[in-house]
């Protein structure tokens, strides 16, 4: 046997034990949600009958907890837009100020806002409710996308920031030349070459929006209002709310984000780097 | 001409910034200057047993996940075809969203239905531990839920950094004699040391933020004795409506926080320089 086979027999057991620890919770939630709900408390490794019968609950929306799944369905689908839309352009203009146009105090405004990132969210979250409640916004999608946007921005900057510098000068001076104004170097110039880093932000926007538990979970209250995450969260302080369906309901929230991550994983990793947490 | 457009441009983002960061920290500062909010932490067993419980969170949690992916890092950079195969499955907690995860977890660990505890009947035939109504169990199983979380988001990162290190400084080791674990020593690590530091202080200051993980799992109980100051906070000032409390709370994490952005702040400057 050559050592090099020998090498990877020994690394078996090691990949075997990661697999366990990272799949474990996956394969409770498959399992639980293709459980019948009276089995929930069992606890077996496999339901002796299997059934979607509970992903069918969720669609027809066939449960007390569950009345307005297509309607908090479409509020995170539109929070998740708007607030990649939101982080997208307002990044992408601060960013060409400060890198492109060399506006005085950029460097002050992108440490100043590269702080807001580092700052936990969570520490916030306490007066940013009553800033929301001020504002009347208090059980409105819009406290939700704003706050996120408002949190995600400043990492968008400081990426594109980095990116853009990456990138050569020669093809704005170029089109100076040509006389173009400073719009349309930013439209037809600056975002293309800035492409990669766009959708690397804008998926992470999309998500951050997507996964907010505690914002969305204490601006918005009204069952009409509240995004995925927060109905799933009020269903689950109840043990006796039925737990199969929870799961189900889980995985098809899981799904489009989970895709869209491995869809664009590639650039994801371009953009973390590229936004310098580099040696 | 530029200059104006540049100032026009910087607009939106100023106006979120005035909206919704200064104006909510001014808030909260005149929020925590209200006295009566410490005085009630100070004579809260919890609150004490809380800055226990985030100590521990940040100390064992933290550097238990950057050893863990230091380690894991050196096993995912191997170069045979199923090893990219597990690092693909390895990211899923990362990339799956926080919520129906830990709930999956919360049941899973249920000690009266769970699965963890059937399997554990079933094979030695004695019951297994109260995992989440056992304050120390509890609390362990909310560090296991923060690192099964963000431990696969860590260890891309090191990945990146080692796939950047030149191979020319591994062969020329490699020619002078260096084992395995002397390449690690001499090599590696040195190369991205840096990093490291640099991810371990962006993972301590975003780890004091955790909410999910504990209120998702445990809901801050047993009797409230497995929170966090995040999750405390957040308890004071919406379950029990004491907004002083609950500022006042946040607030007491800032004697720990400020010194590690301001010092990884001086390193992110430092590094964008070079």
């Amino acid at each position: 046997m050559s050592r090099d086979v020998r090498t990877q027999l020994l690394l078996l057991p090691l990949a075997a034990i990661i697999l366990i620890w990272t799949l474990l919770p996956f394969y409770h939630m498959v399992v639980l949600s293709l459980t019948p709900r009276d089995e929930a408390f069992a606890g077996r490794l496999w339901p002796d009958q299997p059934t979607l019968e509970n992903y069918g609950t969720v669609l027809t929306q066939g449960d007390f907890y569950l009345q307005s799944f297509w309607r908090q369905l479409a509020n995170s689908v539109f929070a998740a837009v708007m607030t990649c839309a939101i982080v997208l352009s307002v990044a992408s203009f601060a960013s060409f100020a400060i890198g492109r146009l060399k506006v005085r105090f950029g460097d002050a405004v992108s440490n100043l806002a590269l702080l807001t990132y580092l700052i936990p969210a969570t520490f916030l979250a306490i007066p940013m409710y009553q800033v929301m409640a001020t504002y009347g916004l208090l059980n409105n999608i819009w406290a939700l996308i704003l706050s996120i946007a408002t949190f995600t921005t400043p990492y968008a900057i400081w990426v594109l920031r980095q990116y853009a510098d990456s990138v050569p000068f020669e093809l704005d001076e170029a089109a100076r030349v040509d006389g173009a104004a400073p719009l349309q170097i930013y439209w037809l110039v600056y975002i293309p070459l800035i492409r990669p880093a766009l959708l690397a932000i804008g998926t992470f926007a999309l998500l951050h929006a997507w996964n907010e538990y505690l914002y969305a979970f204490l601006m918005l209250s009204a069952e009409d209002q509240m995004t995925l995450p927060v109905a799933m969260g009020l269903y689950s302080r109840n043990d006796d709310a039925p737990w199969p369906v929870l799961m189900a309901l889980g995985i098809i929230y899981s799904l489009p984000p989970t895709t869209l991550y491995y869809a664009v994983r590639k650039y994801m990793v371009t953009g973390l780097t590229a936004g310098g947490v580099k040696s | 001409m530029d200059r104006a457009w540049g100032y026009i441009l910087l607009i939106p983002y100023a106006a979120v910034f005035v909206l919704f960061v200064v104006y909510p920290i001014a808030y909260g500062i005149w929020l925590g200057s209200d006295v009566a909010g410490y005085e009630r932490l100070w004579d809260d067993p919890i609150y004490w047993r809380t800055v226990r419980n985030t100590l521990v969170f940040l100390i064992v949690g933290v550097n238990l996940k950057m050893l863990l992916a230091l380690a894991l890092s050196s096993f995912f950079v191997l170069p045979y075809w199923w090893v990219r195969v597990v690092g693909v499955l390895f990211i899923l907690p990362w990339a799956v969203p926080h919520i129906p995860s830990i709930l999956s977890i919360r049941w899973f660990l249920n000690s009266e239905w769970g699965m963890l505890n059937n399997l554990i009947w079933q094979i030695t035939g004695t019951f297994g531990p109260a995992w989440l109504s056992d304050t120390n169990y509890a609390f362990a199983c909310v560090i296991a839920v923060h690192i099964w979380k963000y431990l696969p988001f860590w260890t891309l990162i090191l990945i990146a950094g080692r796939m950047a290190i030149s191979r020319d400084l591994y062969e020329a080791a490699t020619l002078d004699g260096a084992t395995p674990w002397q390449c690690f020593q001499n090599v590696t690590f040195p190369q991205i040391r840096n990093l490291f530091i640099t991810s371990t202080l962006l993972t301590t200051i975003w780890s004091l933020g955790d909410f999910n993980s504990v209120f998702l799992l445990t809901g801050g109980g047993p009797a409230e004795r497995t929170n966090t100051l995040a999750t405390l906070g957040v308890r004071f000032a919406f379950k029990e409506a004491d907004l002083s409390a609950g500022v006042a709370t946040m607030i007491s994490g800032l004697p720990l926080l400020i010194p590690l952005v301001i010092l990884l702040l001086r390193r992110l400057n430092r590094q964008m320089a070079e």
